[in-house]
């Protein structure tokens, strides 16, 4: 008698949950709404990366043509395809001592994964990730930048 | 010669005997079989091509996606440019396959569904051959599908293949039997075999009303041993692309490939029609008793209307079951038919015997 009833609660719970599953694409079939494709090349001009978009790295600079990059070269270090070349020069500064700063941030965008490595290991919070993605080029010497403004500093306080 | 598109009786056999007056009647009836075949190769072309377009728009709407929408407004010349890319394909020959029945299958498996296509009526007077064992017919012959999908499993000489076939093969043995039993239930309640009066005793209502809940529980298990027959759905181990590649057509490309897919989905029409003659009233429009304006109203749209609304809600519901329910295995497949179905549907049959018996349905 009890695997008789067991069998029968079975069929029922069995059709409840397929149920539930239509019910679920059914609602998504009769909401246009939840759609969530882009329409990509339709969209360009309004279309916003997300926050979480791991794009092409960049270095913000502020309204003083001033960055945070030290130079120390951890974003070298960490990339695991050599990507990133930090060229640093040693000037004197007021004070007389002699330190060491960036001439040349150079990013590879060739070679970059965009696995973040370098965003997430800066100490000084230096590089971010930007929205563009929209790369091809017609030569290749154009995808490596130096992401450091010409004539651009270090903000005071970071080193 | 009058046309009216209520009843196509009178312009059929104007046609008819027009024919019969031009020539001699060996002649009349090929001619007359010519165009029906014609008429069902552009039907077959367009269903299909639909078929494929309808069926990725709404797996594509259940997932939250577009779909295909760039040839074409929305899309609609999407199947049609796919289809020109088939045709132009490389016929690619296997070198240890079977060649003959290599090139066979794809020719029984499509020569299945046009058998069974023959017997369905689309609207009054519109409906290729009427014999009167009509559901016998169409259950006998939409089983000779598996036969070429085994030969092409075999032929292939390809393990995936094999494995394919033989799984469509145990599935569709097992699932034959709930069709059979399922659509049996309601030739209990309509008393024929024949399609022609199936849909007329529907005229003051559905079967699937008729006959109270044995009916819709018959419905139920048809769509879903159908489902199963056609490959489909959360039933398509025979295909199980993530397992098989593709199963039974893994080797095939081209046309004949094209071939296999069009009876995919011509299967899932033909199954879709007799769901909707069987069940739910085929051509016959939507009556209520004693509602006299609404039944005129019900009445004024054409039956052929009423045919592809009721075939085309019943595809969808198969649409619904595919791209909701995950694939199963193989003993679960197995389960499903000879522990659940089976015992349901024989207690289903004798449960509506008995209404019938005691004249319990309207």
């Amino acid at each position: 008698m009890n695997s008789f009833f067991k069998y029968f609660s079975e069929i029922f719970t069995g059709v409840r949950s397929l149920l539930v599953g239509m019910t679920v694409t059914g609602k998504y079939f009769f909401s246009p709404g939840a759609i969530v494709t882009e329409q990509y090349p339709e969209n360009r001009k309004t279309l916003k990366m997300f926050d979480r978009f791991k794009g092409e790295i960049i270095m913000p600079h502020d309204a003083n043509n001033q960055h945070r990059c030290t130079g120390c070269g951890i974003c070298e270090t960490n990339c695991p395809n050599g990507s990133i070349e930090v060229i640093p020069v040693r000037v004197d500064s007021p004070e007389g001592k002699k330190v060491r700063i960036i001439d040349k941030h150079i990013y590879h965008l060739s070679m970059c994964t965009f696995c973040g490595l370098c965003v997430k290991t800066c100490p000084s919070d230096a590089l971010a990730f930007g929205q563009e993605f929209e790369h091809a080029v017609f030569d290749r010497a154009k995808l490596t930048k130096v992401l450091n403004n010409p004539g651009s500093s270090i903000i005071k306080g970071i080193e | 010669m009058t046309f009216s598109i209520y009843d196509f009786t009178p312009f059929i056999q104007s046609i008819d005997k027009l024919l019969y007056d031009l020539m001699p009647p060996f002649w009349a009836i090929l001619v007359e079989m010519t165009i029906i075949g014609l008429a069902f190769l552009i039907f077959y072309a367009l269903v299909g091509l639909f078929l494929v377009y309808a069926e990725r728009k709404v797996c594509a709407f259940m997932q939250n996606r577009v779909g295909p929408n760039r040839v074409g407004l929305y899309g609609i010349f999407q199947t049609i440019a796919d289809f020109i890319k088939l045709l132009m394909k490389e016929l690619i020959m296997i070198k240890n396959s079977d060649k003959l029945l290599f090139n066979l299958a794809p020719f029984i498996v499509i020569i299945a569904s046009f058998m069974a296509i023959a017997a369905i009526p689309f609207a009054k007077g519109l409906h290729a051959i009427d014999f009167d064992i009509g559901i016998m017919y169409v259950i006998a012959v939409s089983s000779l599908g598996v036969v070429g999908i085994l030969l092409a499993g075999w032929s292939s000489n390809n393990k995936y293949s094999l494995v394919g076939a033989m799984r469509s093969g145990a599935q569709i043995i097992s699932y034959e039997l709930s069709v059979g039993l399922s659509l049996l239930t309601i030739i209990i309640l309509a008393g024929t075999m024949q399609f022609s009066q199936i849909v007329d005793g529907q005229a003051n209502g559905w079967f699937i009303f008729k006959g109270h809940i044995p009916a819709f529980i018959a419905f139920v298990l048809f769509l879903i041993a159908s489902t199963a027959e056609t490959n489909r759905g959360p039933f398509d181990l025979a295909e199980a692309e993530s397992e098989l590649t593709a199963g039974f057509h893994t080797e095939y490309s081209g046309i004949k490939f094209a071939f296999f897919f069009l009876a995919e989905y011509m299967n899932m029409f033909i199954v879709a029609s007799i769901a909707a003659t069987v069940f739910l009233g085929g051509w016959m429009p939507f009556h209520v008793g004693g509602w006299a304006g609404f039944n005129d109203i019900m009445d004024w749209i054409p039956p052929f209307v009423w045919y592809i609304g009721k075939t085309g809600f019943v595809i969808f519901l198969m649409m619904w079951f595919k791209w909701t329910f995950p694939r199963l295995r193989i003993d679960q497949l197995l389960t499903l038919e000879w522990k659940y179905l089976l015992p349901i549907n024989l207690v289903n049959i004798l449960i509506m015997a008995f209404i019938v018996l005691m004249g319990w349905h309207f």
